[in-house]
């Protein structure tokens, strides 16, 4: 009983830290706390957090993907192909998010079949995937994308006004929050993830669990890639560099564990939102984006040195 | 009158957070001594063993050393200064450094303060310190992970007495050991006595107690029971000692009625491992599996299990071929596998009883891949309560059970899939007597269900207690095949040497 309180107050962790630096902004700044400030915020994280959402399966089977980012610009410039190609949209989305899917089946092919590292597999294939979409799109932005209102409505669309990318990260959040504590593939990424050998002898195909983690990270990657796309009416070949650090810091902010195991998705959202906050708030008080780095930094650093503190 | 003693421990009490772990506890060793601490898991033989090295304060007592010296250790670098060592049972190895690096890990000889080592000094000391132990056949530069455990354990001996250790504290040191490595081990700890140093050997295996110890403490529940000279006492009253009321007989009464062929093995064969393997498992009987470390035992079933690829051979079940490739398979045609090492491959230690008991049941308590909360709950309530496994409830994490409970849960776990076969390798390992017997009873009542039993053991009267047959293996092939009544444990170690 004493152990379960201990345990869920580990877990108000995250959740502490995001309303102080709530509150602080709150006070420092005139303009964090207005509707349009703060649906904005959620509207750039929308994306981290979905990179993250799928980076928290990876994590939690006790791997790492660093190939996030390329496959988000490959993603991104593959639809934006189709598009400006006159494909329907809706087919080209449909497509892209195939290609990412496939993209972190082979990440996962690579790890578990070719026994590589997830570390060195993801690096590789970082590089792969990032220079695939530099021969695509001969180093150039895709533009001139269709003007169809569907695909405009992905990343500038508003749902009873909330932005569109904000509803689609809450249903990926739930879609994915269900998977995870209900279904029998979310008790196997656990069971992987604290000990791959016991999972095995108790019948569990563990690679094909590790395949499927990273499949859905890469189609989740994508969808980030192509809301960004949709936003910017360009596919850049340079999007998404240096998303997995994000993505990373936000499964770890959110008290998910490095090797595997233990952890849970609302951590991460809270995660991305400290993030996204701490971006947003930094920008509002002017500060130099080369302070903001360091401070960012500092937080994330901060946040696990506590949560090491309290174990 | 009496002898001085080493170390004499009086009146120790320790509590963690309200829960009495010691409680007036006595506890003395005498130089050159061999005395065995035993009790069962939980009665408080680590703890004790933490609080006189100081890992732990204590909340009371006295501890004093040769001279009626009283001491207060803070950090077990403190009770090593005082010739206070312990061997765990994790032993403090690292494998890619050579023994005389082990040997000297932490406390390097250097030219002055420099910082540059003196290997060849260090390489004759770490000699001289493997020759007082008799084991110079380990080369002192050879990568330690390339040994077997046996000798590393023997690294870690030596490391010890090099610090002129008077008492050497062993925590089940012959868990991970093959028969042969067993022996000297004796002839190890029996020339340590002879120069004077004292050992206190944690044991659960009785034979081994009875074969080298001087003394024996018992303790039950936190208290102690009593010190005996072993030749004062007998098997049968160290076990009512420790369980604090007579067991009966070790291993239960059998009612099982033998049906039908359930497993046939035709000529099964692993890479180098092993091959030509025949044998057959009927319903409700209990094929015993017996041989030395390395024989390839574990492999055979193993590789029946699917957990490694056969190379050569059939397994049939029922009259008809089975394929299997990866557990999945096997666990679908019914068969269970009970591992030797339940905590890398049997159980997912930060996971709760609930979770762990799941896994290979998560199908058959979902729906189209979805867990349904409430039939995993009865399934899991159900086995814990059936298995009697001493828990706060099915959400405690595995990690913080007992090893006698952590294997019940591993039990549990297959019971959940119905099995009609169930494989136990080394199913009493660092279990102690009194869930040891529980265990032999659930062995029984599935026999009587009609299930069919594969035990691998290294522990021989466990072998002939239990079984109905015994297969034994020697060096990857069948040596014999003994019927329950025509085995004894010299006939079982003459085929497991090769003897003809």
């Amino acid at each position: 009983m004493k152990k379960k309180i201990v345990n869920n107050l580990s877990q108000l962790g995250p959740l502490i830290g995001l309303i102080i630096i709530v509150i602080i902004l709150g006070f420092t700044s005139d303009s964090f706390f207005t509707l349009n400030n703060i649906l904005n915020l959620l509207r750039q994280i929308s994306i981290n957090a979905l990179i993250a959402f799928g980076m928290t399966f990876v994590i939690l089977t006790g791997g790492i993907d660093l190939s996030v980012g390329s496959i988000l610009a490959f993603g991104s410039a593959l639809t934006a192909g189709m598009l400006s190609s006159g494909m329907d949209p809706m087919l080209a989305v449909f497509i892209g998010l195939l290609a990412g899917l496939l993209m972190g089946a082979v990440n996962g092919l690579i790890i578990t079949k070719g026994k590589v590292a997830p570390f060195i597999a993801t690096l590789a294939t970082m590089t792969i995937f990032r220079g695939a979409t530099l021969v695509y799109t001969e180093g150039r932005p895709i533009t001139g994308l269709s003007d169809s209102f569907s695909f405009e409505m992905i990343g500038k669309g508003y749902v009873f006004g909330i932005p569109f990318p904000v509803i689609l990260m809450l249903i990926a959040f739930a879609v994915l929050f269900f998977v995870l504590r209900n279904t029998i593939f979310g008790r196997q990424v656990y069971s992987v993830g604290g000990n791959e050998e016991a999972s095995i002898l108790s019948g569990i195909r563990a690679d094909r669990v590790k395949i499927w983690v990273y499949s859905i990270t890469g189609m989740l990657s994508v969808l980030a890639g192509i809301i960004l796309t949709s936003r910017l009416n360009s596919a850049q070949p340079t999007a998404g560099t240096m998303y997995e650090l994000d993505a990373i810091a936000a499964v770890v902010l959110g008290g998910t564990s490095l090797t595997g195991g233990r952890g849970w998705l609302t951590g991460t959202l809270i995660g991305a939102l400290i993030i996204g906050v701490l971006d947003n708030g930094l920008n509002l008080l002017n500060v130099s984006s080369f302070y903001q780095q360091i401070v960012k930094g500092s937080v994330i650093l901060l946040a696990v040195l506590l949560d090491r503190r309290s174990k | 009158m009496a002898e001085q003693n080493l170390v004499e421990m009086r009146n120790i009490d320790k509590s963690f957070s309200g829960n009495h772990v010691l409680q007036k506890v006595d506890f003395s060793v005498k130089p050159g001594e061999v005395h065995a601490l035993m009790g069962e898991n939980g009665a408080g033989k680590s703890t004790l063993i933490k609080v006189l090295t100081g890992i732990h304060p204590r909340d009371g007592g006295t501890i004093t050393m040769t001279g009626n010296k009283e001491v207060d250790f803070s950090h077990p670098k403190e009770a090593e200064k005082h010739g206070i060592v312990v061997i765990h049972q994790e032993l403090n190895i690292i494998p890619h450094l050579t023994v005389t690096e082990n040997m000297f890990l932490g406390k390097e000889l250097s030219i002055g303060k420099t910082g540059i080592l003196r290997k060849r000094e260090m390489q004759k000391q770490t000699l001289e310190s493997l020759k007082r132990l008799g084991v110079e056949n380990i080369p002192p530069n050879a990568t330690a992970g390339s040994l077997s455990v046996g000798k590393q354990q023997m690294i870690d001996i030596a490391r010890a007495i090099s610090t002129n250790a008077e008492m050497i504290i062993m925590d089940e040191p012959t868990a991970a050991l093959t028969d042969r490595e067993i022996t000297s081990l004796f002839k190890v700890i029996e020339s340590l006595r002879k120069q004077g140093v004292s050992i206190v050997y944690i044991s659960h295996r009785m034979e081994e107690i009875f074969q080298i110890c001087d003394r024996i403490t018992v303790l039950r529940d936190g208290r102690s029971v009593g010190t005996e000279q072993i030749r004062d006492t007998s098997f049968e009253s160290v076990v009512k000692m420790m369980v604090g009321r007579e067991l009966g007989e070790r291993f239960p009464e059998r009612s099982n009625v033998i049906g039908d062929t359930l497993l046939e093995v035709k000529d099964l064969a692993r890479d180098e491992w092993f091959e030509g393997i025949n044998f057959q498992v009927k319903e409700g009987e209990i094929l015993g599996v017996a041989g030395l470390m390395g024989a390839g035992r574990t492999e055979i079933v193993e590789t029946i299990f699917g957990a490694a690829r056969k190379t050569k051979g059939q397994v049939v079940l029922k009259g008809r071929p089975i394929d299997v490739t990866h557990p999945r398979d096997a666990i679908r045609a019914g068969i269970g596998f009970i591992t030797e090492d339940r905590k890398d491959e049997g159980l997912v230690l930060n996971l709760s009883i609930r979770e762990n008991v799941a896994l290979p049941n998560l199908k058959a308590v979902s729906n189209k891949g979805w867990v349904s909360n409430t039939r995993e709950k009865d399934l899991v309530d159900d086995l814990i309560k059936k298995l009697h496994v001493r828990t706060t409830g099915r959400e405690q994490e595995v990690k913080s059970l007992s090893g006698g409970n952590q294997q019940k849960v591993v039990i549990a776990k297959w019971l959940g899939i119905q099995p009609r076969l169930l494989i136990l390798d080394e199913p009493t390992r660092g279990v102690d007597v009194g869930a040891k017997k529980e265990i032999y009873h659930i062995i029984n009542q599935l026999t009587e269900q009609g299930v069919a039993i594969i035990m691998v053991s290294s522990e021989l009267p466990e072998i002939l207690g239990v079984s109905d047959r015994i297969m034994v293996i020697h060096e990857g092939r069948m040596a014999k095949i003994f019927d329950r009544g025509e085995a004894d444990q010299e006939k079982i170690m003459h085929a497991a040497t090769g003897g003809e």
